[in-house]
């Protein structure tokens, strides 16, 4: 199976737009086709079909609880921890966890001495399991609010996705740090959606240096095209970097999207935009 | 002084266009750009470069192998799966590495040392209206939260000596670590939201957040023409919830335009109708305490 990761630095250029409409084309053709929604801090993709829940798996971390009567305040879990979740006073004989900024890592039980650290889990968020023609197919990160890091949900989101189906559509939370990256990582390839304006165009470039740096292949597609200028285009074209498809500015495809709906299902010309974008990316793997 | 954050949930509702007219209204501003994924705003305003600070994003554990024994020590103790043996090899991630130094400090040969991820910046510097202050993380740096804060703190310390007493805050999408360092003690914040049923989504999710640290919201509906019908919806929620609905803005050809040519809807022409809603609401915005 190949894992597709559809990106963008900057936000609303169209991700779920792309990872939607390509994955109800891909099940269309009798793909056995995955969709993940990566966007754990606001997922949206699962509202665009028609699903039922099947599994909903909670996703923890774990963190210390201090034993107050074990614990010799000799401060080791505190120096050992990286994130400053340990806030400690010897002479007053205060210890205080402060569950919101640690990362779980379990560094203070291995530091204590005394075996006054157990851990307990707290949720971070879930994961839901959808099924679309009676197969699970469309899976959703969820992160609770209030929680700092998407990453841990994201990862459990992406360890659920089926082996057997023949292709994953991840769709990735915007910006280019921890949960984009988490996301794309897995990704054997990433589409990199983009519109043509100064902005996306920035973003555009910051998001490329990314993949150029964990060498991950990617290609792009320009949305609301016919706004904005050439640059994009003149800089495509000097990296050599593929331009998988143009969708064109359209307060029409705005309309039906923001009602929840999915173009390829509304309107004809869209349906042959994304065959054809189905077709490029059959031809650049071979195998699916 | 006055922090004002502009957030949204969802991206791409026009955050960073809204905040760059706000800005280059009557009066002066400190701005932050908060998005430090996807800093945008020095592209429209150019801003002088009068100081810069490396930021320290993390550190990552590289193994020196002229030490390492493959004893799994690490390997068992990681709790970002991380650490692997690949063909008989000790290999960290460098992608999965938290940078928590728990293998470091158990490695029973000192063959693990931590390196600091040190390519991000700050910069701040002067704009045609005030100052600016924004952070730009590295290609694949992480800790977005942390690099906001030293944005924020920048920003009252130049607001501080300079005298201007309004600091405007341009937010990330989301509604994670960045977004609530972006929020947490600021005293006004406005959610740009549009008509779309994503939009809204992420709108209430962030509501909740603001729920959370207790801070009040306006409400600005961006694009509001492009879907009336969920507009309406919208504007019903606020009156149910007892928020307050800044203003609505119709979607407009010229924000791109604008863009193109370095300009906020207020500069490129402050008598279309958008600039001049955008005007009232920013009024709105500073007189309510």
């Amino acid at each position: 199976m190949i894992k597709i990761a559809i990106a963008s630095g900057k936000g609303g250029t169209g991700k779920t737009f792309v990872a939607t409409n390509l994955f109800y084309t891909l099940l269309l053709k009798k793909y056995r086709a995955i969709l993940v929604d990566c966007d754990a801090e606001a997922p949206n993709a699962v509202a665009f079909f028609e699903t039922k829940e099947i599994e909903k798996s909670e996703v923890n971390q774990l963190v210390p609880v201090i034993d107050i009567n074990k614990c010799t305040f000799c401060g080791k879990c505190h120096e050992y921890c990286n994130y400053n979740a340990i806030f400690i006073l010897p002479p007053m004989k205060i210890i205080n966890v402060i569950e919101d900024l640690c990362h779980g890592c379990g560094a203070c039980s291995v530091a204590c001495i005394a075996d006054a650290i157990s851990e307990r889990p707290v949720s971070l968020g879930k994961v839901e399991t959808y099924s679309v023609n009676g197969l699970p197919a469309l899976f959703e990160a969820r992160m609770n609010i209030g929680v700092m890091s998407p990453v841990p949900v994201i990862k459990a989101a992406i360890k659920k996705i089926d082996n057997h189906a023949d292709i994953a559509i991840l769709d990735a939370p915007p910006g280019t740090s921890c949960p984009f990256i988490q996301t794309v990582s897995s990704a054997d390839y990433v589409i990199l959606v983009t519109e043509p304006t100064p902005f996306g165009f920035s973003d555009l470039k910051q998001s490329a240096a990314t993949l150029n740096k964990i060498n991950k292949p990617y290609g792009v597609i320009i949305n609301r095209a016919g706004l904005g200028d050439n640059s994009v285009y003149e800089w495509l074209k000097e990296n050599n970097t593929p331009l998988l498809l143009e969708i064109p500015f359209d307060k029409g495809i705005a309309s039906i999207y923001s009602n929840g709906q999915l173009l390829v299902k509304k309107n004809k010309k869209y349906k042959t935009l994304f065959n054809g974008l189905m077709k490029t990316i059959h031809q650049l793997f071979n195998t699916f | 002084m006055t922090e004002i954050a502009v957030i949204s949930g969802k991206g791409g509702t026009g955050k960073s266009s809204i905040s760059a007219a706000f800005a280059t209204l009557n009066c002066k501003v400190v701005l932050a750009d908060c998005d430090v994924d996807a800093a945008n705003l020095y592209l429209i305003f150019n801003p002088s470069n009068e100081e810069d600070e490396i930021y320290i994003s993390g550190y990552k554990a590289v193994i020196d192998y002229s030490k390492c024994t493959n004893c799994r020590s690490c390997i068992n103790q990681c709790r970002f799966d991380a650490i692997s043996l690949i063909n008989d090899k000790t290999v960290i991630s460098e992608l999965a590495c938290d940078g928590c130094f728990l293998c470091s400090r158990i490695c029973p040969e000192n063959a693990i040392g931590m390196v600091p991820s040190n390519k991000s910046r700050m910069y701040s510097g002067s704009f045609r209206n005030g100052k600016m202050v924004y952070g730009r993380l590295a290609p694949g740096e992480e800790n977005s939260g942390k690099l906001v804060n030293m944005v924020r703190s920048k920003a009252k310390k130049i607001s501080g000596e300079s005298g201007i007493e309004t600091i405007l805050l341009d937010g990330p999408p989301g509604i994670g670590c960045p977004v609530i360092s972006t929020l947490t003690g600021v005293n006004k914040v406005v959610i740009v939201t549009e008509p779309s049923f994503s939009g809204i989504n992420d709108m209430q999710r962030v509501m909740e957040v603001l729920r959370k640290f207790n801070l009040r919201a306006f409400i600005v509906i961006n694009k509001y023409d492009l879907n009336v019908t969920l507009s309406a919806r919208i504007k019903e929620w606020c009156g149910q919830n007892g928020i307050e609905l800044a203003g609505q803005l119709p979607f407009d050809k010229n924000m791109v335009d604008a863009m193109i040519q370095g300009k906020s809807i207020i500069e490129y022409n402050p008598d279309l109708k958008i600039s001049k809603e955008i005007h009232k609401i920013w009024c709105k915005i500073l007189k309510t305490d």
